[in-house]
């Protein structure tokens, strides 16, 4: 063999196994959309949405987990979000390149990684232990903590974003950056953060393991937020791991509609910001 | 007429000073979160760690019913199925990088980018349903027999591929945790490579060399940092990933020779057992096991930021 074919069919191999990897990632992506879909289509019913978590053996739908979840999910962004907005505002506004930027900005990426069992048994430490008992009101903590670097991230990068002829003619004004930021700022990166918003409901809606110990689960309709509350995350949990037929099934159709609640989100957060790049790149 | 109102522009400087504050008090509070996080940790695992020692990372027995707890079992299993997920995960990602940035169709880029990402969107207990109920049976019919079949008698690497079949196991833990992370990993490796210069790769195939030697003898070398960046990221993941790995591990605290058998890591030791516990040492125990994790974690996913922090500076964006 001369080198010349050799070094051909190195590369030639390389290539190949390159194709596979990337057709094995796709596989798996749609393998587990499939199996979700079939497992899940099944159960999907009116029930679903109007009946409670039944006991084994039941009938039963997963209303009250849904419900549970969507509390959770809002509480959790309505918490977490303006904090992240008004920390990324700073960062990009304010604080720049002073070195507590630096360090919060690095801290915001590791939180950004950090395992999220681990907030938690941070909220389970603070808040669960103090109160003295499960609740609602922790659980949407926990996802607050952890849509916190989510909305921070987006909204700094969004600022940068903004041309800063915008921010000059408002100085220009007289305008204090107070005023800049919020009439100004704010509007022209508005589809940024709505999609920084978006990622972060899509992060926090599927979270597991920091509700675990905190909202716990409820196998009852359950408004109180003093109180442990359904979830759809746990329920599947606990119903998949279980033995019985009726409720594993349930498992299914929660996980089918989490899934495609999830990614229908991501996909829209991700055609925002082509909209809005694409708009940044034929204006001015 | 411009006339300036002295109490307009006081009242202007005490808006813009507070509103500085809370931009300030939110950006302080994430600095406090992560001390809380570790302080709070370490006060709940306090009574665990005077009680325990030293000994508590070096001990394999977990027994609720004699109280006494070592982090051995956890340990092992959390580096065992990280390390295999990244055996699995870093060629793959490498891969897909490399097939994303020098062989894609230009009309197929951005949808195979897109799949790709959203695999990383999918919720952890997805991964887990599907790892239960798809992937463990099928590597249990036909991957592992095979595995003891023809690896298991071998010398060295033999006794890691003995005993039965369960289908969960360290193992299947490793597999699904090498799909959730390929996403990450996948999607850093093509940021970096797209940050190589194109002079550098043309420069390269105008002296005659193939798209593979180009890929490994000039980008690979030039974005090395932002590589290695990129599997620690990986890393970082799979060492704290809870509730994938929760379904497929069997939960058994003991350290097997065989990676076919169940086992147990730190995060999915907490999923199962934090409710249940009942006395104040298993609970203590647990949260040290929480701390342990969380410093883990913390110098892994620190030294990755440290790392594409470098490459940024470099002129370079990383995503």
């Amino acid at each position: 063999m001369t080198r010349r074919t050799r070094r051909k069919l190195t590369n030639g191999v390389f290539l190949a196994l390159s194709l596979i990897a990337t057709m094995m990632g796709l596989a798996c992506l749609a393998a587990i959309l499939w199996t979700l879909v079939s497992n899940g289509i099944s159960g999907m019913s009116w029930h679903l949405f109007t009946q409670m978590t039944p006991p084994p053996g039941g009938q039963g739908g997963l209303l009250n987990a849904l419900y549970g979840s969507a509390v959770m999910t809002l509480l959790g962004i309505l918490i977490g979000s303006p904090i992240g907005v008004l920390a990324g505002t700073y960062l990009a506004e304010y604080g720049r390149n002073s070195r507590l930027s630096m360090a919060i900005r690095f801290i915001n990426d590791v939180l950004l990684s950090a395992p999220s069992i681990i907030i938690g048994l941070f909220i389970y430490e603070i808040v669960v232990v103090r109160m003295g008992h499960f609740s609602a009101i922790a659980g949407a903590f926990a996802l607050a903590v952890l849509a916190i670097p989510v909305t921070l991230r987006t909204t700094e990068d969004m600022l940068n974003l903004v041309p800063l002829g915008m921010k000059d003619s408002s100085a220009a004004l007289g305008a204090y950056p107070w005023r800049t930021t919020l009439s100004v700022l704010y509007p022209a990166a508005r589809s940024g953060i709505v999609t920084g918003l978006l990622l972060a409901v899509a992060r926090i809606s599927g979270e597991t393991a920091p509700l675990l110990f905190t909202a716990l689960n409820n196998q009852f309709w359950s408004t109180d937020l003093n109180a442990p509350m359904a979830n759809l995350p746990v329920v599947i949990f606990q119903f998949a791991l279980s033995p019985y037929k009726d409720w594993q099934e349930l498992a299914w159709a929660g996980a089918l509609i989490i899934t495609v609640t999830i990614l229908v989100l991501s996909i829209s957060a991700r055609v925002l910001l082509a909209l809005l790049q694409a708009e940044r790149g034929s204006g001015r | 007429m411009a006339i300036i109102d002295p109490g307009h522009a006081a009242k202007q400087l005490i808006y813009e000073r507070v509103f500085r504050s809370a931009t300030l008090a939110a950006a302080i509070l994430v600095l406090l979160i992560l001390g809380g996080v570790f302080v709070s940790l370490l006060r709940g695992a306090w009574p665990a760690v005077t009680h325990f020692g030293f000994s508590f990372v070096t001990r394999e027995i977990w027994n609720p019913v004699t109280d006494e707890y070592g982090a051995l079992a956890p340990i092992y299993g959390t580096v065992v199925t990280s390390v295999i997920a990244m055996l699995i995960a870093v060629p793959a990602g490498f891969g897909i990088a490399l097939f994303l940035t020098e062989l894609c169709p230009p009309l197929l880029k951005r949808p195979i980018g897109v799949a790709v990402e959203l695999l990383a969107a999918v919720p952890s207990i997805i991964f887990g349903i599907w790892g239960l109920f798809v992937l463990a049976p099928v590597l249990q019919r036909h991957v592992q027999p095979w595995l003891i079949e023809h690896i298991g008698h071998l010398p060295v690497v033999g006794p890691l591929f003995k005993g039965p079949p369960f289908g969960i196991g360290i193992l299947t833990a490793g597999v699904v945790l090498a799909i959730m992370v390929l996403p990450f990993i996948a999607a850093t490796m093509r940021d970096v490579f797209d940050t190589v210069p194109p002079m550098l790769k043309e420069s390269g195939y105008g002296l005659g060399a193939t798209t593979w030697e180009v890929m490994w003898n000039v980008v690979v070398p030039h974005s090395r940092v932002g590589i290695v960046g990129g599997i620690m990221l990986g890393l970082g993941r799979a060492l704290g990933e809870t509730m994938a790995v929760t379904f497929v591990i069997g939960n058994a605290h003991r350290i097997s020779s065989s990676i076919l058998a169940p086992g147990t890591t730190i995060s999915s030791s907490i999923a199962n057992e934090f409710t249940e516990a009942v006395g104040d040492l298993y609970t203590s125990s647990l949260i040290a096991l929480g701390l342990l994790l969380f410093l883990i974690t913390f110098t892994v996913i620190a030294a990755a930021q440290a790392m594409l922090r470098r490459l940024e500076r470099r002129g370079f964006a990383v995503a």
